[in-house]
């Protein structure tokens, strides 16, 4: 029971206080997503604190990735293989609250002052960005996977998928799971 | 008064409810493999019709440039506009309640998981559909640039500076919204209608 709770028990009190500030402060820096801060993280857990491998690194990460859901759960992951539930309460809470306060505080003034030329221009301004960003997103996810034959298919089916049909994307996810658990992508 | 003329239209329909909320960000997140934001846009906008398509980019706008996962900002921004701080509560813990459940179970009782070679090929066939899908909702919404105060020419130029400055060139976010973003918010704020 209490390895659930605590995990290994490796890390005490003062470690888990480490841990909490560390993600926070990772989650102010986290722009673009919690996943661009992941070698600073790797950095600190695996270099510095020595207290995950890198193996365990890179297979929490895969583990998520495996799991629906937002990505910043990878984050979850992480805090259980350091110290059981109360990890997964440290990380994530440390990687989310200053975020979550950000996010409220900027959306509400954005919302009081949306009359106000400069909230105009940012919306104006940042739509095209939004989208080449969201497109950059999609090359950046596509680029390890770019030595197998079937990517290119998968990525336009797809992409033809989301802009033709009014259906849920769990469909070409399905397919694109069955193409690769049949080994399609060796 | 020139500034009602652009506002985008309502959108025609919104939350009854931040238990609605909370039901509705649940079941989107977990159709979401890989990045939940496509499915989100077609929820919320083509589905439910609780956003445009331009009020879904503006949104997505500020998500990004700020620190934070991007859907979990977005989500935050959509509950508070509806039901304060309850609905913002509401759509984060939508998102990440069920899954967060899901994925720790994963972890506790399969940890290798993702390291068997059937799964680690679904991954790469998942990635593959995730970026394709990613692609598909960024071309889906890019007609909505078609009002925008900037003129089409400038739009399409920004699309694209800042889809091969991140994608291709791998410049940091932060850098291409404090120079492509300046430039872009500057001629935005010169042709705005007084």
């Amino acid at each position: 029971m209490s390895a659930v709770l605590f995990g290994s028990g490796q890390l005490d009190a003062a470690a888990l206080w480490a841990l909490f500030l560390h993600f926070m402060l990772l989650s102010v820096l986290a722009v673009g997503g919690a996943i661009t801060t992941t070698p600073e993280m790797s950095r600190w857990l695996v270099g510095e604190r020595g207290w995950l491998s890198d193996a365990q690194f890179t297979t929490s990460v895969a583990l998520a990735q495996a799991a629906p859901g937002p990505n910043v759960l990878f984050v979850a992951v992480i805090g259980w293989n350091l110290a059981g539930l109360l990890g997964v309460a440290v990380t994530m809470v440390g990687s989310l609250l200053p975020s979550t306060v950000l996010a409220l505080l900027a959306s509400r003034w954005g919302t009081q002052h949306r009359q106000r030329r400069v909230v105009r221009a940012f919306k104006a301004g940042m739509a095209p960005l939004t989208i080449g960003f969201l497109l950059a997103t999609g090359w950046v996810l596509a680029d390890p996977l770019r030595g197998y034959a079937a990517t290119p298919v998968l990525v336009a089916i797809a992409a033809a998928f989301m802009l033709w049909t009014r259906a849920s994307p769990l469909w070409p996810i399905l397919l694109g799971a069955v193409v690769g658990a049949a080994g399609w992508m060796e | 008064m020139s500034g009602l003329t652009t506002e985008p239209l309502e959108p025609p329909c919104r939350p009854a409810s931040a238990v609605e909320i909370l039901r509705v960000f649940t079941a989107l997140a977990l159709q979401g493999f890989g990045g939940v934001l496509p499915v989100a846009q077609r929820i919320l906008v083509e589905r439910r019709r609780w956003l445009t398509s331009t009020e879904f980019v503006e949104m997505l706008a500020l998500a990004q440039v700020l620190p934070g996962p991007n859907i979990v900002n977005l989500a935050l921004m959509f509950g508070d506009r509806h039901f304060g701080v309850r609905g913002a509560l509401a759509a984060m813990s939508g998102l990440l309640g069920v899954p967060l459940v899901i994925v720790v179970l994963m972890a506790a009782l399969y940890s290798q998981l993702a390291s068997l070679p059937a799964v680690a090929g679904a991954l790469r066939g998942m990635g593959a559909v995730s970026a394709g899908l990613v692609v598909g909702t960024a071309l889906k919404l890019a007609p909505s640039l078609r009002g925008n105060p900037l003129g089409r020419t400038p739009a399409a130029m920004m699309l694209i500076g800042a889809a091969l400055a991140v994608g291709w060139l791998r410049v940091p976010l932060v850098w291409v919204v404090l120079g492509l973003g300046a430039v872009s918010m500057a001629i935005a704020a010169w042709r705005l209608p007084r």
